[in-house]
């Protein structure tokens, strides 16, 4: 309702859902406000917001009380303000003397000396209760005022439901689990509650709060594909360098303000000190042996060791010059000597020039990056399908779904802030059915939890499938105007019964059927997948499957209904979409599509293979085999990330020529040949792209330490070593140390050129919004979060469908390996943890790596949580200790394969998804013996 | 009690959670299960046929209190059991469990074992009628003489002022309680309650009881007809807010279905004992006025909250529930729940006791929007306290006229007053509306005590202020003593004498609402706590407490706040001689 009400005897006009304190604040009269604040559920329990309504009994908290046409509202008159100032005096009274010292100014200090509180009247409140027994933050409740900021933020917000307020009266208390110390309790760090609250009883650990602050810069998180915007808090460090001192969430349109653990306390790794400062050289007659890099990593080989500084000059020779000799001493008509990986952590400018160098300077299409290892099959089963490998929806359009479909995603972990509004859309309504062989804190709230067996997802789709064709819950409108190949599909999944499905997939028949009724006949639903769909050998099918259930019930192209493949890393999307893949030009233009190669041929000069480059795992065995000598790696460590490591750092090792280019001595950089010091995300200006399609800013906080430099300046000038008249770095913008915008903004320009999506998207227009969703056609107007709405970027506009069939793995359980094994990620660690290992707080909260085990399946073998165990497969063996948790189902483990210690991907096989090329790191057969205590990392 | 966990404590720390799942060891699960279903029939629906025993959230303290029945205490890894039952946080539990007296939670040691629970315990009530009776000494005595494994702790009001002291084993209250009257009940083990003799279902209908609801239900008498008779009775609300009951009715009545409907038996304003003085008699006039109203209103289902320390009317109002829908008076019987208290006297607050209902932290909502709006459930919800519906089915088989003829000095209607204190006959008195303090002494009361005289009372238990024997001719009723800083709330009279201070009266009913707050709000919070700290000493700081009541009267979310400082402005206004 709008109208009009009388403030302080003056008319003013309130519009829908305004609170008198809103009005209060438009009309600039700010009232105290302190369990308030915007974004949460107004609760009115501090009652410092108090106003007089004419006519009431008592006052009103005028954070809970709507604006209604006629009101007769005092803020000003002496009993409404007096009863401020005393609100004020009681609260000073009880945190007063802790709430200033674990911040500068808290905001209830702030109120009590605006509202004229008097203080040393009335009696303080005892307390000694801090809880520094997180790493990551501070609990100070002497502090506290109950007002329940951090418990809204914890439950509301991030539905993390970690934090409660417990006991009674003068004893309530916010409390963590059953009343247990914030370190030990089930907390997830996401610090929404210290950004919450108002007291200082929540603050970052080691009074970091404390820390002058002398810059705030805005930008985006380096972690995952949600791209959360945050400020970067920027001060002195003890030694006096500039440091982050802590992080807080900004209003993107992907995070509004949330955070989670990695992006608000990861991001100490830019100052580790083993970051590197100079540019090394392998030293003359040390020969590269796979076995240096867990050498190194337990510190029995120095780096120093193996590598000599160098400056940049010669090492840029030294690495363009390997690079060019390979190229040119390569036959005319062979395939290339050379290859490339590029980084789904760069930014959109450092993917489109890096892939420009393969294909411009090493004139070779093999270039790749590690979407390769992650949804390469489901960006081949959606370009397949409907034209395009992006996702329908962002992932926040949740909120207008009545049913949720996530399969084989774990965002609780890896997508934390896009878990929170998955669970802000249940807690409103919506219905999630969490198909998972593993039991992932969603699971608690979902309605259906499938936990099938593993390697058995198209059995299970195909069921639904089967369902929703035999019962007539298709969409034929839909099917008839949109969708090719349904009666093959049809003619397909007909043998999939429920009953047959079960026997495969372990899921019981009535709820196959409940659950494909329910996604076919909700108004909306929306499937979300991640790497439990594509790491799979049949990841393909696995994606076509999911185009296919929403394609036959027309669940897309609408609000909170369609496909979101959850991309995982911050700029995954973009350096795909920058044609950082061996298969694809910028913008999916195929390398065999002749009119593409010829509009990039005559923009560079080269000629471009019509052939698709080797990707991840075809490389390494290029290089066994001898074809691929030379190599340019640019943020990426597949001495980690890839399968079968053994073999995978073997090749590695064989290279003639390996330039690393990187921020840490990763284990692929101990491999290499010369090593590139580059530039942390925090240290550098570029766009990034998330899993939304949303294109954002990054800005430098910090200037990069020593003497490293730009990764986009060392590339070029790679690039230039290598004969390529390239001027985007110019003399003018420095030497490539310290940040500098322009030539960042020169390539972006030169990429929106050849981008079409990119149309409207100027730098200028990027950096004055922060953030445009892709494609925008047009500067002036927003681009298009759904798209799909009325056809498919397909030749005739149409989708077109592809059956599977059920196909095991070739990793199949036996009396020798009897168990299967998954690799994945956890919250606190990113990939193969390069940063986050280095990053005290995260490192402090996993510090050990730690293989899943059903409690029953430990019970059979004799084991305890916390047990060494050896765990094999074909292809390697790994120790680790064993946490014993239901998360896993019988006769399964989990690793996440972010530690070195225990790198997970020793045990991982090489074999291919035929399609997408991508590994199947989701099962693989093991057996597990018990191992002996000293072999385990200490 | 023994220990829990059934596997040697893990080797692997715990830096954070979400890197290790926190696993809830089998063993606990499996008590909770069977302490659940050992309850089933007690802490399940009473509803019609198929109302069934599914789990479900806002029955989070009938589970609470199967578990503490069971077990004697709340062993915090069966709460986590309880939690991944319901499909809750873990906290969501805690902050419940840890909000109600009643439920004692208690932690494994390092090495996973838990504290014996006491075999019985032992509550002495501190109401003020009973401190005046002796409480304090019985509290001080009784852990001398009692062994080490029986608990005796202090309780808020446990609503049998008439009998003071009263001490409680386990379930057992014990009227005029001595030392050795608890002893001996201890040593014999009588904990459990007693029910005295009352009218039955069977014996209510052949008093012709049910008749009128019958009458609702064939139709002879017609919804608005009913209305009008309740609005024209001038019936109000005998909880303490005195709100007319008709209005409520029809105001209810208009909302959008589903309509639910509250009973409020949570009769915590200590001296109040009426409620639980008419239910222990004549259940099914209440219930056929429960049933009235809901017939009236629309009401789909209804939920009976009681207060925990009524063990006694529990049991009974169970058996008779069961009897009721085994047979029921009517067709279409509205589904009853009958709700257990857990002791907080916050939830005979409306909107506190519909939370508590849905099973949380009994902690008030703010209002707009009022609970006949959205109430239970977020439903339009008819709330009323016992007795208000206890005499609908007399008001409307002896018309409306009857009632409102009732009353002295032009006050209209019947109260039924608790008195307690320096009385010579305590007990509910049932007297005309705007009755003096001085006729009900003298007419109902026996006068006062032996050896007494009259210096204080207090006309609406502890928050209704506290008033001189100089004002004991005031009429007392709804309206009647507000001028003079007082209300007359639940009816609830403590007669103070010559013996007694009222500054100490003012430090016991101080500390039971600083016991008794919420939490909630900081005027309230922190205010009860400060006021009480304030007047513990001798020498009052009158300009500070006068502004600290101003801003819990203004600024606190419920009327517990909002009357906590009554007590004291009232020493002030009235006994400066004790201030002096």
């Amino acid at each position: 309702m709008s109208g009009q009400l009388t403030l302080d005897g003056q008319p003013v006009a309130f519009m829908p859902g305004e609170s008198l304190w809103d009005v209060a604040l438009r009309s600039g009269k700010p009232l105290p406000h302190l369990c308030h604040t915007p974004g949460l559920t107004p609760v009115g329990n501090c009652r410092a917001c108090m106003v007089e309504v004419e006519g009431e009994r008592v006052l009103a908290a005028s954070c809970c009380r709507a604006a209604a046409d006629g009101m007769k509202v005092n803020t000003a008159s002496e009993r409404p303000t007096k009863a401020r100032a005393m609100v004020l005096e009681l609260l000073m009274s009880d945190a007063g003397e802790a709430t200033d010292t674990l911040t500068p100014q808290s905001e209830l200090s702030r109120w009590a000396r605006e509202t004229g509180a008097r203080s040393g009247r009335l009696p303080a409140r005892k307390g000694d209760s801090t809880d520094a027994s997180h790493p990551a933050m501070t609990v100070n409740l002497d502090a506290c005022i109950q007002c329940t900021r951090c418990l809204r933020a914890c439950r509301d917000e991030q539905v993390n439901d970690v934090i409660g307020l417990a006991y009674r009266g003068a004893h309530a208390k916010i409390v963590f689990d059953a009343d247990t110390l914030m370190g030990n309790s089930s907390c997830v760090a996401c610090g929404e509650c210290v950004q919450a609250c108002p007291t200082g009883a929540l603050m970052p650990a080691k009074a970091a709060g404390m820390h002058p602050v002398v810059r705030e810069v805005d930008s985006v998180c380096p972690y995952c594909g949600v791209g959360c915007q945050l400020t970067y808090h920027v001060g002195a460090d003890a030694s006096g360098a500039e440091a982050i001192h802590f992080v807080t969430g900004r209003d993107g349109p992907a995070n509004h303000g949330r955070l989670c653990v990695k992006g608000r306390y990861g991001f100490d790794y830019v100052r580790h000190d083993e970051r590197l400062t100079v540019p090394l050289i392998r030293r003359e007659g040390t020969a590269k042996n796979a076995a240096d890099i867990e050498r190194v990593k337990r510190g029995e080989v120095a780096l120093s060791a193996l590598f000599r500084d160098a400056s940049w000059d010669e090492a840029l020779d030294f690495a363009a010059n390997g690079l060019r000799e390979l190229r040119d001493a390569a036959p005319a008509g062979a395939p290339s000597a050379l290859a490339g990986f590029g980084s789904a952590k760069g930014s959109n400018e450092e993917a489109y020039l890096f892939q420009k160098l393969v294909r411009q300077g090493f004139r070779s299409n093999n270039v790749d990056h590690c979407t390769r290892l992650c949804h390469a099959s489901s960006v081949a089963a959606l370009l397949e399908g409907i034209g395009s490998g992006s996702v329908s929806n962002p992932v926040e359009d949740v909120a207008h779904s009545e049913l949720i479909f996530l399969i084989g995603a774990n965002p609780s972990s890896n997508h934390p802030v896009a878990a929170s509004w998955i669970k802000n859309a249940i807690k409103r309504g919506a219905k999630l059915v969490l198909a998972d062989p593993r039991q992932t804190p969603l699971a608690r709230f979902a309605h259906w939890h499938l936990q099938f067996r593993p390697d058995t997802d198209v059995a299970l789709l195909n069921g639904l499938l089967h369902v929703i064709i035999h019962e007539g819950l298709t969409d034929p409108e839909f099917i008839a105007s949109r969708v090719n190949g349904f009666e093959a599909l049809k003619a397909a999944v007909e043998e999939a019964t429920p009953e047959r499905m079960t026997d495969i997939c372990g899921i019981d028949a009535e709820t196959i059927r409940a659950v494909a009724r329910a996604y076919a006949t909700s108004k909306a639903s929306m499937i979300l997948w991640g790497m439990g769909i594509s790491q799979h050998v049949h990841g393909t099918d696995n994606a076509r499957c999911l185009i296919s259930l929403a394609m036959t019930t027309g669940q897309i192209g609408r609000a909170g209904t369609g496909l979101h493949p959850l991309r995982g890393q911050n700029n995954v999307q973009g350096a795909s979409d920058a044609g950082l893949i061996p298969m694809m030009l910028p913008n999916y233009q195929r390398v065999s599509n002749t009119a593409a190669r010829e509009h990039f041929e005559a923009l560079w000069g080269v000629p471009i293979g019509d052939k698709p480059g080797l990707t991840v795992v075809e490389v390494m065995n290029a290089i066994h085999a001898g074809t691929v000598r030379g190599m340019y790696i640019e943020g990426e460590n597949p001495a980690m990330s890839d399968p079968d490591l053994d073999h995978a750092r073997a090749a590695l090792a064989k290279l003639k020529h390996l330039v690393v280019q990187d921020i840490f001595p990763t284990e692929t950089a101990i491999l290499a040949d010369v090593i590139l010091p580059a530039s942390a995300h925090a240290e550098k200006w570029g766009s990034y792209t998330n899993t939304d399609r949303l294109i954002q800013v990054g800005r430098p906080a910090l200037t990069p330490p020593g003497s490293a430099r730009q990764d986009l300046w060392a590339i070029e000038q790679i690039g230039r070593r290598l004969g390529l008249d390239w001027d985007y770095w110019r003399d003018a913008d420095g030497d490539g140390h310290a940040a500098t915008e322009t030539p960042v903004a020169r390539v972006y320009e030169e990429m929106r050129s050849v981008m079409a999506p990119l149309t409207g998207v100027s730098w200028s227009r990027l950096r004055s919004e922060e953030a445009v969703v892709t494609p925008a056609m047009r500067e002036d107007a927003p681009g298009e979060a759904v798209v799909f709405v009325d056809h498919f970027p397909t030749s005739d506009g149409r989708a077109s469908l592809m059956a599977t069939r059920f196909a095991p793995s070739v990793e199949q359980v036996s009396a020798d390996y009897p168990f299967v094994l998954a690799t994945g990620r956890i919250l606190q660690h990113w990939h193969g943890g390069a940063m986050t290992r280095r990053a005290q707080t995260l490192e402090a909260l996993a510090p050990e790596p730690l293989f899943n085990m059903h409690p029953d399946d430990a019970a059979d073998a004799g084991l305890f949580d916390g047990d060494a165990i050896c765990v094999t497969s074909h292809h390697g063996e790994v120790n680790a200790r064993v946490a014993v948790e239901s998360s896993v189902q019988r006769g399964q483990l989990f690793i996440p394969f972010a530690y070195w210690e225990a790198a997970a991907n020793k045990l991982t096989g090489s074999a291919l998804d035929p399609f997408g090329k991508i590994p199947g790191f989701k099962v693989t057969a093991v057996r597990v013996t018990a191992a002996a205590r000293p072999d385990l990392h200490a | 009690m023994t220990a829990v966990a059934s596997v040697p404590v893990s080797s692997i720390k715990r830096k954070g959670s979400a890197y290790r799942v926190r696993e809830v060891a089998p063993a606990a699960l499996a008590a909770v299960d069977e302490a659940l279903a050992a309850a089933g029939h007690e802490v399940g629906a009473l509803g019609p046929a198929g109302a069934g025993l599914a789990l479900r959230c806002d029955r989070l303290i009938e589970y609470l209190h199967a578990l503490q029945d069971r077990f004697g205490q709340l062993a915090e890894p069966h709460l986590a059991a309880l939690a991944q039952r319901l499909r809750l946080a873990v906290v969501e539990v805690f902050e419940v469990a840890s909000f109600y007296h009643h439920f004692d939670i208690v932690r494994e040691d390092a090495a996973g074992n838990l504290p014996m629970p006491p075999r019985v315990t032992v509550r002495v009530c501190n109401g003020l009628s009973c401190e005046l009776a002796g409480a304090k000494d019985l509290l001080a005595r009784l852990p001398q003489i009692l062994d080490a494994e029986v608990r005796v702790i202090a309780a808020p009001c446990v609503g049998r002022c008439e009998q003071a002291p009263v001490a409680v084993a386990g379930q057992r209250a014990i009227a005029g309680a001595t030392t050795d009257a608890v002893a001996g009940c201890v040593s014999r083990n009588e904990t459990q309650a007693v029910i005295e003799p009352y009218v039955d279902y069977a014996s209510y209908l052949a008093q012709r009881g049910y008749r009128t609801l019958q009458e609702c239900a064939d139709g002879t008498r017609d919804v608005e007809s009913v209305l009008q008779t309740m609005e024209h009775s001038g019936l109000r609300g005998l909880g303490g807010a005195g709100f007319p009951a008709g209005r409520k009715w029809r105001i209810v009545h208009n909302e959008a279905a589903p309509r639910l409907m509250a009973v409020n038996i949570d009769e915590g304003e200590p001296g109040t004992f009426k409620d639980r003085h008419y239910l222990e008699r004549n259940p099914h006039q209440f219930l056929e006025g429960m049933l009235i109203a809901a017939r009236a209103v629309g009401i789909e289902s209804i939920y009976i909250y009681l207060r925990d320390e009524y063990h006694g009317c529990r049991e009974m109002l169970t058996r008779e529930l069961v009897s009721l829908l085994a047979n029921p008076p009517i067709a279409d019987m509205p589904t009853i729940e009958l709700r257990r208290g857990a002791g907080a006297y916050i939830c005979g607050e409306e909107s506190a006791m519909i939370e508590s209902i849905e099973g949380r932290r009994g902690m008030p909502r703010l209002r707009p929007p009022y609970v006949a709006q959205v109430g239970l459930f977020g439903r339009p919800t008819l709330e009323h306290n016992f007795e208000t519906l206890y005499w609908v089915p007399e008001i409307l088989a002896r018309g409306a006229d009857w009632f409102a003829g009732q009353g002295r000095y032009g006050r209209k209607g019947l109260r039924s007053f608790s008195v307690s204190g320096r009385v010579r006959s305590p007990g509910v008195k049932l007297a005309p509306a705007g009755i003096t303090l001085n006729e009900l002494i003298d007419e109902h009361c026996g006068g006062m005590a032996d050896g007494h005289t009259l210096y204080a009372y207090l006309p609406g238990g502890a928050s209704g202020g506290i008033l001189p024997a100089s004002l004991a001719d005031v009429p007392l009723d709804f309206d009647t003593l507000q001028p003079h800083g007082c209300f007359i709330g639940s009816a609830a009279v403590i007669v103070l004498s010559q013996q007694d201070r009222v500054t100490d009266a003012a430090r016991n009913l101080m500390a039971f609402f600083e016991h008794e707050s919420c939490g909630q709000c900081t005027p309230c919070r922190a205010g009860t706590t400060k006021a009480g700290q304030l007047i513990a000493s001798d020498k009052w700081d009158k300009t500070l407490l006068g502004e600290l009541s101003q801003v819990m009267r203004d600024a606190s979310i419920c009327g517990l706040g909002q009357a906590a400082p009554n007590p004291v402005d009232c020493v002030i206004r009235y006994f400066p001689q004790e201030l002096a």
